[in-house]
């Protein structure tokens, strides 16, 4: 018995042993060094050479089966070029990515979702400004509402990869069509659609907030959409900028606005209970009592497409699909989104070669047509985009009526968009005041 | 669960030397203490049984309701294994691929310490030189230094080497793909020392001076002792200490993450079960069957050294 063990720990450590010699052994048998650019599918890379067998690291927030789309979009570039890309995803990006580059193991190439962060990176000097191409090639593929997002101190320091649009309400057309409900189109008109529904005995809203240790961010969504439409892009940026004070009187009328929505027991919380069960239903679960004829509306981004139950179709004809958000003046059409934005630490020439090309239109192409995709890049052709409604968000995002924000809380201090504000909104879900919330958040606003 | 502190607390009021550990013994067996560690047994459990009877449930009755309504609608399904397992996208196929990359830091990361800190303790318990107190106190102080602390410098340390003044005292190790996986060795090992030292000197200083000073009458020179005398006594503190590690080791996610980073090559089993509810975490059923594939290792493990485990432990602690 004891020699039987013995001999298979034996073995595991023999295993293990292999498995690294293995893998040290692949490494150092060198890759060829060589481009295929002369190959006819190759001829529109063709400006990219001479960066044959290097490797370029990629760390980002994407991971699982959107990974494996994102590392499908480039292979063609990436046989093309010679280069390889080493991708790494990981769910606590936003972290990690600080500790690697105060320890000095920063990636090349970081796909950062908080334009916040990247400035925060930007000024401490640990970003490389955009190269010369890569320059180029994001004025031409974006909206200057787009890149100044990605702008510090003057210097474009990358381009906008994925986006997402966030003002939109998820609905059944089905349940619609059946009870004669019309898709609203002004911020009246949603307020007595859900009257007519609240009167038929179905609570019309339903909403989660609940997502972990970031439990509250669904909810800050909704304030930053409403106070667009409520007080119009200007104050918006006041209130992202903090050059109006967070309990600014303004801010609470958007946010009692939301109030009379979120905070009114007639409206939510359709199929998971009262008001207090929106802080404890998870965002992922948040808008399926629509499927089950418990609730007609849910406001939540594009990329909730994903988060319906198994089997449910999304389209106009389908099981769900989503109306943009109305404004309060229907004239206007403020959106408010999201997106990552690609920053390099590093700039040899196959780094800025990648940031290029993540920039073209090729690649939003290229990944667009594998599905599930949303790009502002004006380059993206709507035919590779399949999906409904990420069709309806790239048509949005092209709109040339369309005022584009970028998530607030993303643009505000951690401190606050990833912190005070997240923790505030619960609270505020959960009985506590509009004043005393927003003085709450104000207060914690670093100094 | 409020049940046991007064149990322990007595235990260690009536603190009468030599005879603590044998009163805790017997505290431990009588029959109300046999219900309650039943009862807080039954109770941790629960949650973990839940997980196990959702892993089988199919996806949307595990996001639509809680696992006790398998009861009464029972629907079983080896969906969510499958996918974690087989599963036809890039990364979800390879689950395998991570499981050996655990296997290759965890045995490591436990071998070293054990070494390091059996050899360590021994000078501390056996060897006279001066100051050598003040080192053991040292290194138990030592213990309340959390590990996030050490984080950023050591990743430093890796990536930029150490130099002072602008002189490079150490070059940076500059460690690559696989390569990576020493980083990992390293920082488990530096992180696993002064609880292990603590632990296995205790045990040590214990054993009788007899036996080492017959040793040395018979003209044992230190390395003899420590391999023919020493070693053999203190099995079960050696066993229970590399359990822990084991444990720790195999359950760790944030060391991993950022010493062996998040690539397929070299990210243990934890990394890939943290990314595996997708981006958004639409996919978090995957999660009840993907805990219970990395459950099964520490599971043989533990079973497997349990005997040492409790005998170590008892010795190792209660023992003024």
């Amino acid at each position: 018995m004891a020699s039987a063990r013995r001999r298979s720990f034996v073995a595991l450590v023999a295993a293990a042993g292999l498995t690294l010699g293995g893998g040290l052994a692949a490494c150092s048998s060198g890759e060829k060094s060589s481009d295929n650019l002369d190959k006819p599918e190759c001829a529109a890379f063709k400006d990219y050479t001479g960066i044959a067998g290097k490797t370029v690291s990629v760390y980002t927030s994407i991971r699982d089966a959107e990974a494996d789309l994102l590392q499908q979009s480039w292979k063609q570039w990436a046989d093309c070029t010679g280069v390889k890309i080493d991708y790494e995803g990981n769910g606590d990006f936003e972290a990690q990515l600080q500790v690697r580059v105060q320890g000095g193991n920063a990636p090349d190439i970081a796909f950062i979702p908080q334009p916040g962060l990247l400035e925060k990176l930007a000024k401490a000097g640990n970003l490389k400004p955009a190269g010369d191409k890569t320059q180029t090639m994001a004025k031409q593929n974006y909206s200057a509402d787009w890149l100044k997002y990605a702008t510090v101190d003057g210097k474009l320091y990358g381009a906008p990869l994925g986006s997402n649009v966030k003002s939109f309400v998820w609905y059944s057309p089905k349940m619609f069509k059946d009870k004669g409900w019309t898709i609203p189109t002004s911020w009246d008109e949603l307020i007595s659609l859900s009257d007519k529904i609240a009167a038929t005995g179905i609570k019309p809203w339903c909403a989660g907030i609940e997502s972990g240790s970031a439990t509250g961010w669904p909810a800050t969504d909704w304030i930053e959409d409403v106070l667009l439409r409520d007080q119009g892009p200007d104050v918006y940026d006041q209130w992202v900028s903090h050059s109006i004070p967070f309990n600014d009187p303004k801010i609470a009328s958007a946010v009692d606005k939301v109030g009379s929505i979120l905070k009114n027991d007639k409206y939510v919380n359709g199929g998971l209970g009262g008001v207090k069960s929106i802080a404890t239903t998870s965002f992922q679960a948040g808008g399926t009592p629509i499927t089950q004829g418990k609730c007609a509306l849910h406001r939540q981004a594009s990329f909730y497409a994903n988060q319906w139950p198994q089997g449910t179709k999304v389209g106009e004809d389908g099981d769900v699909f989503a109306f943009y958000f109305p404004a309060v003046d229907p004239s206007k059409k403020p959106v408010l989104g999201a997106g990552e934005f690609t920053a390099v630490f590093d700039d040899r020439p196959e780094v800025q070669a990648f940031q290029t090309y993540l920039a073209s239109a090729d690649h939003a192409n290229s990944r667009a047509k594998l599905g599930n995709w949303v790009s502002a890049n004006k380059g993206l052709d709507i035919a590779n985009v399949a999906n409904p409604i990420d069709k309806k968000s790239v048509e949005i995002l092209k709109d040339s009526s369309t005022v584009f924000r970028f998530d607030g809380s993303d643009l505000m201090p951690a401190a606050v968009g990833a912190g005070s504000f997240w923790k505030g909104m619960t609270d505020w879900i959960n009985g506590k005041s509009t004043k005393d919330t927003l003085d709450y958040i104000e207060n914690s606003w670093p100094k | 669960m409020t049940v046991v502190p007064p149990a322990v607390v007595t235990g260690e009021t009536e603190v009468a030397p030599g005879g603590v550990a044998k009163r805790v013994g017997k505290r431990l067996t009588s029959r109300t203490a046999t219900v309650v560690s039943i009862l807080i047994a039954l109770l941790w459990t629960v949650p973990t049984f839940g997980l196990f009877i959702s892993s089988f449930r199919p996806e949307n009755d595990i996001k639509g309701d809680g696992w006790w309504n398998f009861f009464t609608n029972p629907s079983f399904t080896l969906e969510n294994y499958q996918e974690v397992l087989f599963g036809t996208s890039n990364v979800n196929g390879r689950l395998a691929s991570y499981f050996i990359n655990s296997i290759v830091i965890t045995i490591p990361s436990v071998l070293f310490p054990v070494f390091f800190c059996s050899l360590a303790a021994y000078a501390l318990a056996w060897l006279n030189f001066k100051g050598r107190d003040w080192i053991y106190i040292g290194i138990f102080a030592l213990q309340i230094v959390p590990l996030q602390m050490a984080l950023v410098p050591l990743l430093s340390f890796f990536s930029r080497g150490v130099s002072l003044g602008g002189v490079t005292i150490l070059p940076a190790w500059d460690l690559q793909g696989p390569d990576k996986f020493i980083q990992v060795w390293f920082a488990h090992t530096c992180f696993a020392l002064p609880l292990g030292i603590f632990l296995l000197h205790n045990f040590m200083a214990d054993l009788p001076r007899d036996l080492i000073e017959a040793a040395k009458v018979d003209g044992a020179s230190h390395p003899k002792i420590f391999r023919s005398v020493v070693l053999p006594l203190i099995v079960p503190a050696l066993a229970s200490f590399a359990i822990f590690q084991f444990l720790w080791v195999w359950n760790d996610l944030l060391v991993a993450l950022i010493f062996a980073g998040g690539n397929q090559r070299t990210a243990p089993l934890t990394v890939r079960l943290a990314e595996m509810a997708g981006t958004r975490g639409n996919e978090w059923q995957r999660l009840t069957s993907g805990a219970f594939i990395s459950i099964v290792i520490p599971l043989i493990v533990f079973l497997s050294l349990q005997r040492y485990f409790v005998r170590g432990l008892l010795a190792g602690s209660v023992k003024g």
